[in-house]
């Protein structure tokens, strides 16, 4: 079922859930010792305790989850990260890491008067390494700052999240972000080649190097990207980046059907194009996205598709040419190119805001991820239609074709607890119906609380277990994040 | 303990169309400078709400949050879900003063002298401009310098004197008739307000508007004595007097009769654009609030609108960049217009400022009441001034005009020497037309 945590009490239950799993489960809130024990490993400043300060950290970018910390603490060195863990084992207090808060999955809401290590100050890139196409970041850098960085001597890092104008490279690794490229180019973790972590003991190690080859041992640094801070705080990574690519067309196709819009999809695959960004966006969406960024999107499609192609220049007007007759020939009522990169770059940035688009709506906005193989991308969606007419709910449905991710949004009001659990039961069905496909509950925005209840349904009994007791290899005392993926 | 009213009184739905994104983080000016997200629009927001939940008590801590908060509604540009900050912010500050919580006479004083004394009277308010003015012609200030009298004032106090706008000659009344009208037939009609401090000490740009106006066809009715449009009352916390002065603007001028009325300065403008809203439950005031809002137009988005003439003449500047007034950007959506005002000039090449639309640290008062963090600010613009080489800035706001002015003076060896408004560069090309020639800044 999905979790909605809203009062105090709710997520008090969810720490003793928590605590009758672990046998030494860290439950203890922070006490006025320890924070004065912080205050003297960290700056005073560094360390806040206030109400206003407290409530501005009770929540990420997940809807209708909240819960106040006991402190908030900044640390500036990795050395620094690991003195609070330490402080926080010796006084069995959970740790929850949370870098910018734009999360989707609750994965760094706090537990009640958890301690919060927030790495935003720890936001120095430290070596763009252009022979070895390597960058050196701490954890709290922007995402955008590093492609910036990339793009001033001609790299590229691909990865490119809807919320990359403030999500922090720590916390893409911890939940393994997405975007807009990852047909093309993969996820974070196509880009991850090392990792500097604290474990929940306080032990500081660095996993991965900057070989492109390398097997000795476990590949370590895998087990931790997508962790969601659950086995280890990231403090620092080593990025793989790539040449920039020369030339990057942008273009719309419109369409008065889906399964049109998927039949492209099919057919520029089909005709061995691989694009940068397939992204689709459903009527509510457009309306909603146009009626922020004002770019002049028509609103009168059933499905509007943003194609991207990039790459050496020859290539890309080539491939681009193909990519808009077969737009045609499958069906779009009308295609069109981008002016020129500036005009290119407004589209994309307009997808990327189409989630909090939606928001305009309704006062509650719930989105989900869901993915299933491409094939069954169009059959999916009709599947989310229907549901959203049986169970008489607003859904606005977006997402990357490419590699079918969905993001089926549901618009509603948490105060309507009539609707909330009609949301429920749409989704138990979307879940099914995804996992019948042989997809996955979430594509990129990451397990944390949201979808906790549908994992083991996916996962099997085998592979959930194996994941829990991993987490309990590592973790014993149940300290980093603890009811966040599993109880 | 003061109990919360207005917060709780609020459409919740306002609060909770927040959906904390975050992707307001980055267009903070405050977050941007401490990445603590109580300094950050989603932060100050979720305040808000514990308090409207009744889960966190109006304390001084709040009120210091809410005045650090410049209300450049950067926010409000970036905010895919449309949160309407602006109403949030402006019921904060007002819930804050009506808790009591700030304390200080001093405060007091200069709060109740200054809103609901001088800035609630027009005449009282030039008044004080002719005293200042005098004070100034006298070289008495310079005098009080040399004695080193403001040594003997608050350090804070002190550290504005220097910061005193020059006051205009003449004010806009002795500048502009009543009732001016094109040389061809007027095929508009139109009231031109002529605001506070523009009125005192840039009454010059008053007579620009009229003249560009003028030249455009339009009829243009000024008032000669015009209330405060009462944005600083609304920006802190006095909401009363805020609908007072609306009345009374809304009283003055015979809407049916007007086709468009006025605004050249981007703090006024946005306010005077929502009186809809100030006065939305006044059952005598509240539609005519609504025809009010939809007629004030700012003077770029006018003359655009109106398709204004391109001058054939230049203004005598060559290169120019722009800096946008919050409160024009992000408070009316007015960004493309005063560029097209610009690049119309013939000869006047607009460079583009980086970071054009993040806050100067003008911010209505907020310069006299979080120094620093002004201060911040406009060392950041001066920066991005420098790199643009230019000579010339254009704004459109008295309080953008004067921060980066007294900014500009102060620092010396700045490639900008100049602050001009966008209409004034458009009035001197129109001049020049007439080989009145380019008068120059005043």
């Amino acid at each position: 079922m999905i979790e909605v945590h809203v009062g105090r009490e709710e997520n008090a239950a969810l720490v003793d859930a928590a605590g009758t799993r672990f046998k030494l489960c860290a439950v203890n809130t922070a006490s006025a010792s320890f924070i004065q024990s912080l205050r003297q490993v960290l700056a005073p400043e560094r360390v806040l305790t206030s109400d206003e300060d407290l409530v501005p950290y009770s929540f990420d970018g997940t809807a209708a989850l909240k819960q106040r910390p006991g402190v908030v603490v900044f640390p500036l060195t990795t050395a620094e990260v690991a003195a609070c863990v330490k402080l926080a084992r010796d006084n069995e207090v959970p740790v929850v890491t949370r870098g910018s808060g734009t999360g989707l999955s609750g994965g760094s809401v706090p537990l009640a008067g958890c301690l919060v290590i927030c790495l935003v100050k720890m936001d120095k890139i430290i070596e763009l390494d252009e022979k070895n196409l390597t960058l050196r970041a701490q954890s709290g850098v922007i995402t955008k700052e590093i492609d910036d960085a990339c793009a001033k001597v001609g790299l590229f890092y691909p990865p490119d999240p809807g919320s990359m104008k403030i999500s922090t490279i720590g916390g893409n690794v911890a939940e393994n972000s997405g975007g807009l490229r990852g047909l093309k180019y993969g996820v974070t973790r196509d880009y991850v080649m090392g990792i500097e972590v604290v474990l929940p003991d306080g032990t500081q190690t660095f996993l991965g190097n900057k070989c492109v080859k390398d097997v000795a041992g476990y590949s370590m640094k895998d087990l931790f990207v997508g962790s969601e801070g659950t086995l280890g705080i990231i403090t620092e990574v080593i990025l793989k980046v790539l040449p920039r690519p020369k030339a990057r067309k942008t273009m719309l196709a419109l369409y008065d059907s889906m399964e049109k819009a998927a039949e492209t999809i099919s057919a520029i695959i089909a005709a061995k194009i691989i694009p940068c960004t397939l992204e689709f966006l459903d009527r509510m969406t457009v309306q909603c996205v146009e009626d922020f960024a004002k770019i002049g999107l028509p609103t009168d499609v059933e499905a509007l598709v943003l194609m991207e192609t990039d790459g050496h220049p020859a290539v890309v007007e080539e491939e681009a040419a193909q990519m808009m007759a077969l737009a045609k020939a499958n069906g779009a009522h009308d295609v069109r190119a981008a002016a020129d990169e500036a005009e290119g770059a407004k589209l994309a940035a307009a997808r990327r805001n189409a989630f909090s688009a939606l928001a305009r709506i309704r006062p509650t906005t719930i989105l989900e991820d869901v993915t299933v193989p491409r094939s069954e991308l169009a059959r999916m969606v009709a599947f989310i239609d229907d549901v959203a007419k049986r169970h008489r709910l607003l859904i606005g449905t977006f997402g990357h074709l490419g590699d079918g991710n969905l993001h089926p949004t549901f618009l509603t009001n948490e105060r309507d607890h009539e609707e909330m659990h009609r949301i429920e039961a749409a989704l138990e069905e979307i879940v099914d119906e995804t996992i019948r496909l042989g997809g996955t509950v979430t594509g990129e925005h990451g397990v944390g609380l949201a979808k906790k209840g549908f994992l083991k349904r996916q996962l099997g009994e085998g592979s959930y277990e194996l994941m829990r007791s991993i987490k309990r290899a590592l973790d014993p005392q149940g300290l980093l994040n603890p009811g966040k993926i599993f109880d | 303990m003061p109990q919360a009213v207005l917060l709780k009184d609020l459409d919740y739905s306002v609060l909770q169309q927040c959906m904390h994104c975050g992707m307001c983080l980055p267009t903070c000016p405050t977050y941007v400078e401490t990445k603590l997200e109580r300094n950050s629009p989603r932060g100050r927001i979720s305040l808000l709400r514990a308090v409207a939940d009744g889960e966190l008590e109006v304390s001084r801590a709040l009120s210091d949050e809410m005045y650090y908060c410049l209300g450049c509604l950067a926010c409000q540009t970036a905010c895919p879900a449309g949160v309407k900050y602006a109403e949030l912010f402006e019921t904060a500050r007002a819930e804050v003063e009506l808790a009591d919580v700030n304390d200080g006479m001093q405060r007091g004083f200069w709060r109740w002298l200054t809103l609901n004394v001088i800035f609630m009277k027009p005449w009282l308010l030039r008044l004080v401009g002719r005293v200042l003015r005098l004070y100034q012609h006298t070289k008495l200030d310079v005098l009080m310098r040399k004695v080193r009298f403001f040594g003997l004032m608050p350090r804070s106090m002190a550290a504005l004197e220097p910061q005193t706008p020059r006051i205009s000659e003449k004010f806009s009344n002795e500048l502009i008739l009543p009732l001016e009208s094109p040389t061809t037939k007027p095929q508009y009609r139109v009231a031109l307000l002529t605001g506070c401090v523009q009125d005192i000490t840039f009454s010059n740009i008053n007579r620009d508007t009229a003249d560009v106006l003028l030249a455009n066809g339009c009829e243009v009715v000024t008032l000669p004595s015009q209330h405060c449009c009462g944005s600083l009352h609304a920006h802190n916390g006095e909401v009363e007097l805020a609908r007072e002065l609306a009345r009374k603007q809304i009283d003055s001028l015979d809407l049916d009769a007007l086709d468009a009325i006025i605004t050249n300065a981007g703090g006024c403008g946005s306010h005077l654009k929502a009186y809809g809203h100030l006065l939305h439950d006044d059952p005598f005031y509240a539609a005519k609030a609504k025809v009010w809002d939809a007629k004030v137009k700012d003077i770029h988005e006018w003359l655009v609108q109106i398709r204004f003439r391109r001058p054939t003449a230049g203004a005598g500047v060559s290169e120019v960049t722009y800096h946008e007034s919050c409160h024009l950007c992000h408070g009316q959506k007015v960004v493309n217009q005063p560029r097209q005002v610009l690049t119309s000039i013939p000869g006047l090449t607009v460079k583009e400022l980086p970071e054009s639309n993040w806050c100067c640290g003008s911010a209505g008062i907020y310069n006299i009441t979080q120094p620093e963090q002004s201060q911040k600010l406009l060392k950041r613009k001066l920066a991005n001034l420098e790199q643009t080489k230019c000579p010339v800035v254009a704004t459109s706001n008295p309080g953008c005009h004067l921060q980066i002015a007294n900014g500009l003076k102060a620092c010396g060896g700045h490639s900008c020497q100049e602050v001009t408004q966008p209409v004034s560069l458009l009035a001197q090309a129109y001049r020049a037309e007439q080989g009145v020639g380019a008068s120059g800044p005043y």
